[in-house]
């Protein structure tokens, strides 16, 4: 552990570093690897937050909390939460954030770059990640400070009443507990989105399913807005389905600087497909790349950049693997059509009618 | 099909009003077409594909005749354990259908060992079977195309009596005339023979697609299928060399948009040894490959190319200006039939056991095997032969407007084939008396009232469905043949919900695109139609398929994704939908429209 830096680029991160970056920061560093155009950034690793949070020994405050008395169960995690966004930060873990920061500023040619910082946890279990602060992500940051402002905030989602509930009632050990940070450059995104390699629906494999809405992206995680839908022929490229919704909000990037502010989409653009059919073209070629890259079906978070010019203006956010129908599919022991002995009693086997019933044996 | 369940209906035969002024329109059916007191118990649906507009008193045949050949082949000859055949009823012109279900097990139990045995007998030698099928329609055709419409002189001829035949030609007014119907007849049987069993390899592999793939589209499907379509693209590539010729012979200057083939056929007279070659042309293309039928077959006044030139002559200008600028028209079959699979192998690649992909190889192998059956049995059947018996009625009518019966040919197809030959029996009278053809009084106003009550009839807006909604629509044969589901008749019963401006069918080919609409209610009067409109008719025909070069869009009325005008749409890459059952009543010509052929939805934008 020793070996890993407070701060790694996505460069230098690949599907196996998933302790030191976690999962989303392991999953963008490969696909950028890949090929596939992801936002540059780099990653807090578990090393900074074991320094940086680890050391402040929190573990033995939780460990006495009884999870069944909650006003105590809160009132320790206010106080746990403010240590972590409080306390002073190692002088590595300030200077190498701060520093990675400022090249990644430097190297997209904006000196308050506005960047997303999101939880990256590195266990497997998902709804302890859930708890875990997943859902932690504060987009549109600007700023050194604000930019280490949120990764203790993030940090700090560890002590929610929910993640320490669920880690005592589960016997979880703290010792255990680490957490890595992506920061991420923002994407001014004109259209945003996620879309699935499979049918969320059906299941079906042949198609990407597509939902997509004006602004960021967070208006459709959040499911404060019902996205446009497209489902696309992964074989043919042709849109199956297109459902053009009416959409009433979107998320902005807070004109006064930073943050995100919602309102009212305009209009003019309500029921105004959000994407083009080249833009529904180029996600599906990401999709397929992704999907074949991971060999399994994925489920992928995009935008579209408001400034990159066409033909560079599609980014993959995060991906990772889709659970929902492989859950299913591993369940189901259900044998699929078999081949029979003639082609045509595949005819007999359909029009056939009702067999009776075989007595029991 | 499965019990009704009578929580929601459509309207009952029973409570069908009369339409006015057509009074007296039962006379033009036969008897056993009526709907009857007890038909308000069985779910009914109007055969919108096949008879989209009122059916005259002669073309009645085309309901009888088609629905005793196709029920005797699934009833009677292969023994489908599900089914016996179709019934049809005519209320106020129009045609309804129902299937007769097998219900009882043990009855399709016992069925099914026959079916068993004799569609296994068709499929196991089917590349022979269907060898064979084509001599049997090629002569048949030949037949049709050999009776003589006899010729009544003063005198009969003297060959008659030193050849001493021993009967004289009056006799063979009646024969001759009924031969035709016989031939007709058996054309359907021949039609039907391999129909169910060519649809049956199709319902199997489309239900394998969509439980494997739920989301594919049945115009994906359609397309790992479909074979390169040579007899119904033949008339096309037949007017796409004369298009070439006209530009070698220097000629191009006649086809310009908008010509009447009259005019055109004049001034090609006048061209000299370049004119006289363009026209020997085409009488060439134009046996057989202009009997192709401006509709389906199944009404007389749907002619075809042969009968009349315009959509032909309206599809020619944009031919000949493409091959002036070097354009090649030929279709790319090549890259066709690679892309076909591509599409194949990457679905195949797409199933998760080696078990299903040795049985998606099986289907599909067996749909291709019969493929060439489903594909030109049209031409044959509908196009060539109807086109030819069509003609020959057309004569005898003639004969009978020369006898004085009829006041013109064409009025011939205002009486059931019955009562044809009831005149027929006038003028065999009255030329062996010598007397006077007692007709003139007695058809010629019965024609008349007829041609009213057709009229009257055709602003009667038909239910798509009669009688209370069965469960389950799970006949696979009717569901293939003519579209209908579960989820037609939920559309069909949501239709009075649609609002004015929204027309809903089947999404046939895909793209989307906005263009001026050109209604055209009659099919023959395609040569209206100009470059980029948005085509809007009740039905559409492969025989338009050249036509398609120049729209920017088709609707129609009727027909489902698997008709061929949708295929022929899909290789245009020109958006079409199609089976809306209200397009033509709901826009009018000039409007602007919204195609969404990825939807199956038209939107008129004002």
């Amino acid at each position: 552990m020793t070996t890993v830096q407070p701060v790694l680029p996505f460069a230098d991160i690949g599907r196996d570093d998933v302790p030191a970056a976690g999962g989303k920061g392991a999953s963008l560093g490969e696909l950028l690897r890949a090929g596939v155009r992801v936002p540059d950034g780099f990653v807090v690793t578990t090393a900074a937050f074991r320094s940086a949070v680890a050391a402040l020994d929190l573990g033995s405050r939780v460990t006495v909390l009884d999870p069944s008395d909650a006003g105590a169960v809160a009132a320790a995690c206010a106080e746990l939460r403010s240590t972590v966004e409080s306390a002073p930060l190692p002088a590595a873990v300030a200077e190498a954030v701060t520093a990675a920061y400022a090249r990644l500023a430097d190297a997209c040619g904006q000196p308050d770059l506005p960047v997303a910082v999101r939880s990256s946890a590195t266990s497997e279990d998902s709804a302890e990640a859930s708890f875990a602060g997943l859902q932690d992500t504060y987009l549109w940051v600007r700023g050194a400070d604000s930019v280490l402002s949120s990764v203790r905030r993030c940090w700090a989602s560890l002590y929610s009443v929910e993640s320490v509930s669920y880690r005592l009632r589960r016997g979880i050990p703290e010792t255990d507990l680490a957490m890595a940070v992506v920061v991420q450059q923002m994407v001014g995104s004109r259209s945003s989105g996620v879309m699935f390699t499979r049918s969320p629906l059906s299941g079906d494999r042949s198609v990407v399913a597509i939902d997509a809405s004006w602004g960021l992206g967070s208006a459709v995680v959040s499911g404060e807005v019902t996205p446009d839908s497209f489902v696309v022929s992964k074989v043919t490229g042709e849109i199956v389905r297109r459902t053009v919704s009416t959409k009433t909000r979107w998320h902005q990037p807070d004109p006064g600087g930073a943050g995100v502010v919602e309102s009212d989409v305009p209009a003019n653009l309500r029921d105004v497909a959000s994407l083009s059919d080249a833009e529904i073209a180029e996600l599906v070629a990401i999709a397929r790349e992704v999907e074949a890259h991971y060999g399994c079906p994925q489920d992928i978070e995009w935008a579209v950049s408001r400034t990159a010019p066409p033909g560079e203006n599609v980014f993959l956010l995060q991906s990772r693997p889709e659970t929902v129908w492989a859950e299913k599919d591993a369940a189901a022991a259900t044998p699929g059509v078999a081949p029979t002995s003639r082609a045509f009693d595949h005819v007999f086997n359909l029009l056939g009618g009702k067999r009776p019933t075989p007595p029991e044996s | 099909m499965s019990q009704p369940t009578g929580e929601r209906s459509f309207p009952l035969p029973s409570q069908i009003a009369d339409v006015p002024g057509a009074a007296g329109w039962e006379e033009m059916y036969p008897y056993f077409s009526r709907f009857q007191p007890e038909d308000d118990q069985r779910f009914w649906f109007y055969n919108s594909m096949h008879f989209p507009e009122v059916v005259p008193a002669f073309d009645g045949l085309t309901s009888e005749i088609p629905y005793t050949a196709i029920g005797a082949n699934t009833a009677r000859l292969f023994s489908f354990p599900t089914t016996m055949g179709i019934e049809y009823r005519i209320v106020n012109g129009r045609v309804y259908i129902t299937a007769n279900p097998v219900l009882d097990p043990a009855e399709q139990a016992e069925r099914l060992e026959h079916f068993q045995e004799r569609a296994g007998h068709y499929y196991a030698n089917w590349d022979r079977l269907y060898g064979e099928w084509q001599q049997r329609i090629e002569k048949l055709i030949a037949e049709i195309e050999a009776v003589e419409v006899p010729q009544l002189g003063e005198l009969d001829d003297l060959s008659v009596v030193t050849e001493a035949r021993g009967f004289a030609s009056n006799h063979l007014l009646r024969e001759n005339f009924h031969r035709c119907i016989d031939l007709y007849s058996k054309m359907w049987h021949h039609h039907t023979e391999f129909l169910m069993l060519g649809y049956g390899a199709y319902v199997v592999f489309f239900g394998f697609c969509k439980q494997a793939f739920p989301e594919i589209g049945d115009q994906t499907v359609a397309r790992m299928v479909a074979g390169m379509d040579v007899t119904m693209y033949r008339p096309d590539d037949e007017l796409k060399e004369l298009a070439a010729l006209a530009v070698e012979l220097d000629l191009a200057d006649l086809f310009v948009e908008g010509n009447e083939p009259a005019k055109v056929l004049g001034a090609l007279g006048e061209r000299g040894d370049a004119g006289a070659r363009w026209l020997a042309a085409l009488e060439e293309a134009k046996d057989p490959w202009f009997h192709v039928s401006v509709g389906d077959g199944f009404y007389h006044h749907h002619l075809s190319w042969a009968d009349d030139l315009t959509v032909p002559f309206a599809a020619l200008p944009r031919y000949v200006e493409q091959i002036g600028n070097g354009e090649d028209l030929t279709r790319p079959t090549e890259r066709l039939a690679r892309e076909r699979e591509r599409i194949a192998a990457e679905y195949r690649a797409l199933l998760a056991s080696d078990d299903e992909q040795a049985a998606f190889d099986q289907m599909l192998g067996l749909c291709r095997q019969v493929f060439p059956y489903i594909e030109s049995h049209k031409f044959y059947c509908e196009h060539w032969f109807t086109t030819r018996f069509f003609q020959k009625i057309r004569a005898f009518g003639q004969l009978l407007a020369d006898r004085g019966v009829l006041a013109d040919a064409e009025d011939v197809f205002h009486l059931r084939h019955l009562e044809v030959e009831d005149a027929l029996a006038d003028v065999q009278l009255a030329w062996a008396a010598g007397g006077t053809e007692l007709g003139a009084r007695h058809w010629r106003p019965v024609v008349e009232r007829r041609k009213q009550i057709l009229d009257a009839l055709s602003r009667w807006s038909p239910p798509p469905a009669l009688g209370p909604v069965p469960e389950t629509m799970n006949d696979p044969a009717v569901q293939m043949l003519w579209g209908v589901t579960d989820e037609t008749i939920q559309t069909w019963l949501a239709g009075e919900e649609l609002d004015e401006k929204t027309v809903r069918g089947y999404a046939a080919s895909p793209g989307v695109v906005e263009g001026v609409a050109r209604v055209l209610m009659n099919v023959n009067e395609i040569g209206q139609i100009r470059e980029g409109e948005v085509l809007v008719c009740p039905v559409t025909a492969p025989s338009w398929g050249p036509v398609f070069g120049k729209i920017a869009a088709a609707v129609s009325d009727i027909g489902g994704t698997m008709s061929h005008a949708a295929i022929v749409a899909r290789e245009y890459g020109m958006p079409a939908v199609v089976g809306t059952g209200q397009a033509t009543t709901k826009i009018t010509t000039g409007d602007r429209v919204r195609v969404d052929g990825d939807r199956g939805v038209v939107t008129i934008l004002g």
